[in-house]
């Protein structure tokens, strides 16, 4: 079932450092690397289809292809390491285990857009991980992998790499906000063009990719494309790393092909649930993604398509399992808890509206709570979505909005009988 | 009013490291970090500091500060607890987890316990939603958390021992 592009070297003891992750292929896909131009580089990762895997799924290679060449003005790769989507711990997994398979895709990713230096912004609670990543890095600088040129002048072509510590703020995940963030400001996201662009770090061209998705590059150079597309479905090919949280036997990581049925990966690699209990409810891609009913769960199909037509989305691959004893309305209550923490407080529906419904399901929690509640949050959540910069919003929206609709008879035993009732006792 | 200077050792790592970036404004967040290591958190007057080294004005280091939940702008206990709230974790059982610490530490969310050693504030997810419940140990993670392990980590760091 498990399909090991990214993880291939995590069972490997002291994988982390460069002697071990050498002696077990780290750093092959250079040798091809450099006989490519950049332009063919961006070819070969647009033949894979390889996707971005930090929630967004957007493509990778037409992402890379707006960044301007022939210009004056200096580049930059921005990795985004802000892990902080509740229900996913996949990036923290490939900085611990294997932090010289992200150095090789970032050199791999410099290569393609001639950037010269790169970013790792990583969220300030991974101060480990930020340690790790540094003595990866300056292990790569002593052996020459990296600095003034590349695998010991084997190409000239300058590269450094900085880990930069964010400070606790699930918005600067969001790649516009990771970037002011990165200029020393408040992590805000910024207004989004018409048309299609890069980003912009203090006005160069920047791009900003997910670990994941930097980490897959060295085995596309490596295999050629054909050896990504030959996992996963014809429109979502490839791998990815998708994890299990909750009260399932084996929570943790897994990297899998797409394709394959949500039901048989909790079952399988997840060993069921825990005391043989039964499954309500999952969020399939992290909390922003809309929730999905063991019914729907039992049908649904790990890939972008597949997850769209059943109206949710496949985001981070973090599914939360929740199981029968758990109280939607709790649930529904502990996730805006999180949104109402999180938001940034720039645009007034978003501030506002995440309070609101905070406040309103605190009344239901407390016995206060009225049947006319469910509608008001079902219409807080309209006023939320497409009003605001980021799509932080409309993420509320759907999850809240989903839960509200698909255990709206929970909403209503709980507000009648004033506790927590699971559908179980329905 | 009392001033605040990095020391010598934390000026270099400055020093260095703003060479890395196209724009000192960038040193925010990590000139920030090396201050929260120097003191435990992050005074008025290290907020001037602050402003200085980098060129810029008080009210602008000042709505960083305030914008990022991990800078510390009061002082905290010699011990950090954060236990994370969040989805995985409270379906793992966090709940019992957070009542024990403020049973045990007599203590509510966000304050220090009366003999200065623990602070224990409730998180939202650090990222650690395979090994829920999880808290975060003066940073480092402590995960699949029973309240035998809170327990016993609790009397390891006291200074009592």
């Amino acid at each position: 079932m498990i399909t090991k592009i990214v993880s291939k070297k995590f069972d490997i003891p002291e994988s982390y450092k460069l002697e071990v992750a050498q002696k077990n292929g780290a750093y092959g896909s250079l040798k091809r690397l450099f006989t490519m131009t950049p332009d063919e580089v961006i070819t070969e990762v647009d033949k894979s289809k390889l996707r971005g895997k930090g929630g967004g799924g957007a493509l990778c290679g037409p992402k890379w292809r707006y960044m301007p060449t022939n210009d004056p003005r200096p580049a930059y790769l921005i990795v985004n390491a802000d892990e902080s989507e509740p229900g996913t711990f996949k990036d923290r997994e490939v900085m611990d285990k294997d932090p010289h398979l992200l150095i090789e895709g970032i050199i791999c990713s410099s290569y393609a857009m001639n950037i010269h230096t790169a970013y790792i912004y990583i969220r300030g609670e991974y101060k480990w991980l930020a340690d790790r990543l540094n003595t990866a890095i300056d292990e790569a600088y002593e052996a020459g992998i990296i600095g003034e040129t590349l695998m010991n002048g084997a190409c000239d072509f300058k590269l450094d790499i900085v880990v930069h510590r964010g400070a606790g703020a699930y918005i600067c995940g969001e790649k516009s906000a990771l970037i002011e963030s990165l200029e020393g400001k408040r992590g805000h996201p910024r207004l989004k063009p018409h048309q299609k662009e890069c980003e912009w770090y203090f006005g160069n061209p920047a791009t900003v990719n997910n670990v994941e998705t930097i980490a897959s590059v060295p085995h596309i150079i490596e295999n050629g494309y054909e050896g990504y597309t030959q996992y996963g479905t014809e429109k979502s090919p490839g791998t990815m790393l998708f994890a299990l949280s909750g009260p399932v036997k084996n929570p943790g990581v897994y990297e899998l092909a797409y394709g394959l049925k949500m039901i048989d990966v909790i079952n399988t690699l997840g060993g069921g649930m825990k005391e043989g209990k039964k499954l309500k409810a999952v969020i399939p891609g992290g909390v922003s993604c809309p929730i999905l009913t063991r019914e729907e769960a039992e049908k649904a199909v790990l890939d972008y398509e597949s997850m769209w037509d059943i109206g949710s989305t496949l985001g981070t691959g973090g599914m939360v399992i929740i199981d029968e004893d758990a109280c939607m309305v709790e649930v529904a209550k502990n996730i805006i808890e999180f949104y109402h923490h999180e938001s940034c407080g720039q645009c007034t529906p978003c501030r506002e509206g995440t309070g609101w419904i905070d406040k309103i399901l605190h009344d239901v929690v407390t016995q206060q709570g009225k049947l006319s509640d469910i509608q008001t949050i079902s219409d807080v959540c309209d006023t939320l979505n497409g009003k605001t910069i980021c799509v932080f919003a409309p993420a509320v929206a759907d999850i809240i909005g989903s839960i509200v609709v698909k255990f709206k008879d929970e909403f209503e035993a709980y507000i009648l009988g004033g506790q927590a009732i699971s559908s179980k006792e329905l | 009013m009392k001033t605040f200077t990095l020391t010598p050792e934390n000026k270099e790592k400055f020093e260095k490291l703003s060479k890395r970036y196209p724009k000192i404004d960038s040193m925010m967040l990590p000139t920030l970090w090396l201050v929260q290591e120097q003191e435990g958190w992050i005074s008025p007057e290290a907020m001037i500091a602050v402003s200085e080294l980098l060129s810029t004005t008080p009210i602008r280091v000042y709505e960083v500060v305030t914008f990022y939940t991990m800078y510390n702008t009061k002082p905290i206990g010699t011990h950090h607890i954060e236990v994370c709230k969040t989805t995985s974790c409270m379906l793992c059982g966090s709940k019992e987890i957070i009542s024990y610490l403020e049973e045990t530490l007599d203590i509510k969310p966000g304050e220090t316990s009366k003999d200065g050693q623990f602070t224990l504030s409730v998180v939202e997810c650090l990222g650690s939603c395979g090994g829920a419940p999880m808290l975060a140990f003066n940073g480092d993670y402590v995960e699949n958390l029973t309240i035998e392990k809170v327990k016993n980590l609790l009397e390891e760091s006291s200074d009592d021992n």
